[in-house]
């Protein structure tokens, strides 16, 4: 296998006509690594893989692929291996002549050619289904296909478009754990496109959250659940109360006060500093999260549940208590 | 889709007239045929002897094998001119793109027997082409040589066949499919060969096998060129000159059904397994490649030869109709309106009979299909699946076959006076309109499918009855599809030979189209001939105009109700 090669991005810009894709971004993906472009839909993370993969042109900044720019480089000469989200898998070819065109198109020996077929087929459990045409394979083996078309040329880099996104969620499990061990065996680094923060936090080393185009943040699954730099990223990633000083506690001006869920805790009206009415409660199995109205806001406190435990009912007055160190102020 | 309860009296009583029409004019000829090809002519017993005949004649064996190879050399020069007119037009920022879909039409404003005798004064042995060719270089080209005068005329009248099918598949593949390609190191010609060419194959093998068998079942344009050994020209000509009773017309007319079934048979065949674009999320489409200058040239050369050639017919057509003398010379000696005022003095009966013809034909095309599809689409009477299969198979029936049919079947047939029936000049309405209802009827179920059965429902909770709600809810939304099929059928219905040439008993009787190919026949006759080929390219261009419109205000219309 090659040696893993690191991805270097500096002050691309990128529009489509009038409207800009992408702003500024710079990232630094690290060789081995196994990254994620986590964001809405339309934030620009597909159109950053494509360009990696040379289907778009930036308009300023460069990429940098093992240290090499490849921006007069065309997608056939990049060995960056990409995985549709489609699959894209060529109906008229059977499974082996899926995984063996990257390497007719290199011009390798036919022994070889099969050798490496074989083995990318083995790898992800396919070598039974080499005659078998895309049509007739499930979903998940189709996938499997694909990324085994995919890592049989031996790209420098893997690039997984939104690989999850056509299987069924009990399917979503199992092949996420699948391409995290492929990805560790292989030591390959991957890029992986999502708009799921749970797909992103389960298997990824660092994820890069993106908005409007723009990088919001980077950093591992933790910090970034942990330490926000902004709200967008608190917001997007897990259930996140965010506040202004209409709630009873004191706000910096120009700032939010942004606090999860389970990190507050409910107590008695009297003496609290914020105290309000619940208007909802939900049963999540293990905790019960309610929704108390104070002020204009509502803010959502999740309690443990415990059978025989006390529950609060909707319309009764509470406090919540939120410790000073678990409150974060982030700009407005 | 159907809806519950909707069988009626009145519904059976439609069918049944429609499927009585069909049996008449449509079955009874074909299987007419069929079984004089099948029995002795002497006893009437069935036997073989009559296909022993066909392969033991010389002139058949080679006119058979004449017609195979010139239908697949038409195919295989239509394709040479198409595919890398497809790859231009669906991969590549090309600006000469919509001149390059224009063309599709080209072949239904005029069928190729029209610009025949136009093109061997451009491109013939001493035509234009060769006259200058032979002036400045001392050498000539055969393209109108005997069958490769019929191979060149056909490939480029239907070349866009080809090119119009191969141009919508390549264009429905997922983009995806391309890019996995490019992002596996593969690109260029090699990307168009492997992966996008497969993929659109279906969208090929359509157009090329209609191609094939419009050539094999073409009788005007090898006769025009002089061309009598093929076959669709042999059953023609044994019918014309030996007379009905002759076996030999009825056996080649199997041949031609058997040709066409087995062509359409075969494609399925091919194809079977192959439809992907199920599998295809379609859309988006493939990021254009910008064409370098040279390329861009190179481009544009190739598309503006491509041009010229398609359109030498017309301008051949149309210098000819206003021709004193062109003969020997690269054009004409001089120019006349002369052909024109002879034209509309003596031939205007043929103008006069082409109108009436077609929107009658066009009428009960419209009918027919709209009834056919109203019932198979919207009701559950038994055996309706049956009439669109019956109408359909019109379309493995050669016009020279169905010709034949109604004069055997019809020609017993006699009025009180004691002309045949066949005689009629009803006949070779009947015989267009049959001819073409396979296409009217899939226009009509393409404008019913897009009107919501709700609607349908909604009239009917309020009380309207079936009958009223077809009368005000579903023909009114129908008008622009019906219109638009009713103006292409009278289009392509203007132009329709093969049958009309074995039907037509006197001149009197016979539309333009006729006119015109007696008229090509002499030198003297040509310019009058060209000049109601002009007159009926406009036609059929004005009704093809007509048509778009009808089409584009029913789709606003639309638009604008939902």
């Amino acid at each position: 296998m090659s040696k893993a090669a690191g991805i270097e991005i500096a002050g691309v810009n990128l529009s489509y006509g009038s409207t800009q894709v992408l702003k500024n971004v710079d990232l630094s993906i690290h060789p081995g690594e196994f990254f994620a472009f986590l964001g809405p839909s339309g934030c620009g993370k597909t159109t950053l893989l494509r360009l990696i993969a040379g289907f778009a042109q930036a308009r300023t900044g460069r990429v940098l692929l093992d240290g090499q720019d490849v921006a007069p480089l065309p997608p056939w000469k990049r060995d960056v291996g990409m995985v549709f989200q489609s699959y894209a898998l060529w109906p008229h070819m059977t499974v082996a002549r899926n995984v063996a065109f990257g390497l007719e198109e290199r011009c390798l020996p036919r022994a070889e050619i099969d050798r490496r077929v074989a083995g990318a087929l083995d790898l992800v459990g396919l070598a039974a289904y080499a005659d078998r045409r895309p049509a007739q394979l499930s979903g998940g083996q189709q996938q499997r296909v694909a990324v085994a078309r995919t890592i049989a040329i031996e790209p420098k880099v893997l690039l997984l478009d939104e690989p999850l996104s056509n299987l069924d969620a009990r399917m979503r499990v199992s092949v996420r754990r699948e391409l995290r061990s492929l990805q560790q065996r292989l030591g390959l680094t991957t890029i992986f496109v999502t708009h799921d923060q749970e797909e992103a936090n389960t298997i990824c080393d660092r994820i890069a959250v993106m908005d409007a185009g723009v990088i919001q943040q980077v950093g591992t699954p933790m910090e970034l659940y942990e330490s926000p730099a902004n709200l967008f990223v608190a917001g997007f990633l897990g259930s996140a109360n965010i506040l202004d000083d209409r709630a009873g506690v004191a706000v910096p001006a120009g700032k939010r006060l942004v606090f999860r869920p389970q990190h507050a805790t409910l107590t008695a009206a009297e003496g609290a500093a914020m105290r309000g009415t619940v208007a909802n409660r939900e049963f999540l199995g293990a905790t019960v999260r309610y929704a108390v109205r104070v002020g204009e806001s509502e803010i959502l406190v999740d309690a443990p549940f415990r059978s025989g435990g006390e529950l609060r009912g909707v319309g009764d007055r509470v406090g919540i208590a939120l410790p000073p160190e678990r409150m974060l102020f982030l700009p407005a | 889709m159907a809806l519950a309860g909707a069988r009626s009296p009145g519904q059976a009583t439609l069918a049944l007239a429609i499927a009585l029409f069909l049996a008449v004019f449509l079955l009874v000829p074909v299987a007419t045929v069929v079984y004089v090809a099948f029995t002795d002519k002497g006893g009437g017993a069935l036997t073989l002897v009559n296909f022993l005949d066909f392969v033991r004649t010389d002139l058949f064996v080679r006119s058979f094998w004449n017609s195979v190879y010139v239908s697949a050399m038409t195919v295989a020069w239509a394709s040479a001119l198409a595919l890398p007119l497809a790859y231009l037009t669906t991969r590549f920022e090309f600006r000469g793109a919509m001149l390059v879909q224009t063309l599709g039409f080209l072949p239904l404003v005029m069928p190729p027997f029209v610009g025949a005798v136009a093109m061997q004064l451009l491109f013939g042995r001493n035509g234009s082409v060769n006259l200058l060719l032979d002036e400045w270089f001392d050498f000539k080209i055969g393209f109108m040589e005997g069958l490769n005068g019929v191979i060149f005329l056909q490939a480029i009248h239907y070349f866009p066949f080809i090119l119009v099918n191969l141009s919508a598949a390549l264009r429905n593949i997922d983009r995806a499919m391309e890019e996995a390609a490019q992002n596996l190191g593969s690109h260029g010609l090699r990307l168009f060969r492997r992966i996008a060419l497969p993929l659109a194959l279906p969208g090929y093998v359509a157009g090329s096998s209609l191609v094939f068998v419009k050539v094999f079942d073409d009788v005007a344009t090898p006769l025009l060129l002089n061309v009598k050994e093929m076959l669709a020209p042999q059953a023609y000509l044994r019918i014309t000159s030996i007379g009905i009773d002759d076996p030999m017309g009825y056996v080649i007319s199997v041949v031609l059904i058997a040709i066409a079934v087995a062509t359409m048979w075969a494609s399925a065949r091919a194809l079977k397994g192959r439809d992907y674009a199920t599998t295809q999320r379609g859309g988006g489409g493939l990021v254009r490649r910008r064409l370098k200058p040279r390329e861009s040239a190179l481009a544009y050369a190739v598309v503006i030869l491509i041009l010229a050639l398609v359109l030498a017919p017309h301008v051949g057509l149309l210098l000819l109709s206003f021709a004193t003398v062109w003969s020997f010379s690269p054009l004409p000696d001089g120019y006349t309106l002369a052909h024109y005022a002879r034209v509309l003095s003596d031939s205007s009966v043929y103008i006069k009979n082409t109108l009436l013809y077609s929107s009658l034909a066009a009428g009960i095309d419209v009918a027919v299909g709209g009834t056919i599809a109203y019932l198979v689409l919207r009701t559950r009477l038994p055996g309706r699946q049956w009439l669109d299969w019956a109408a359909s198979t019109a379309l493995a029936v050669p016009g020279v076959v169905l010709g034949i049919g109604y004069l055997r079947a019809f020609y017993g047939v006699k009025l009180p006076d004691g002309t045949p029936l066949a005689a009629l000049w009803i006949v070779i309405v009947l015989a267009i309109a049959i001819r073409r209802l396979p296409y009217a009827l899939r226009a009509a179920y393409a404008a019913l499918q897009q009107i919501s059965v709700s609607l349908e429902e909604a009239a009917e909770n309020l009380g309207a009855t079936k009958a009223r709600t077809v009368r005000r809810v579903v023909v009114p939304l129908m008008t622009g599809g019906l219109l638009a099929g009713f103006v292409t059928s009278f289009a392509t219905a203007a132009v329709e030979l093969s049958a009309v040439l074995i039907l037509v008993q006197s001149n009197s009787d016979a539309p333009l189209a006729y006119g015109l190919y007696v008229l090509m026949q002499t030198p003297a006759g040509r310019g009058a001939g060209a000049a109601l080929g002009v007159i009926a390219v406009l036609i059929v261009a004005i009704c093809m105009g007509l048509a778009q419109l009808a089409a584009d205000r029913s789709q606003r219309a639309r638009g604008l109700d939902i």
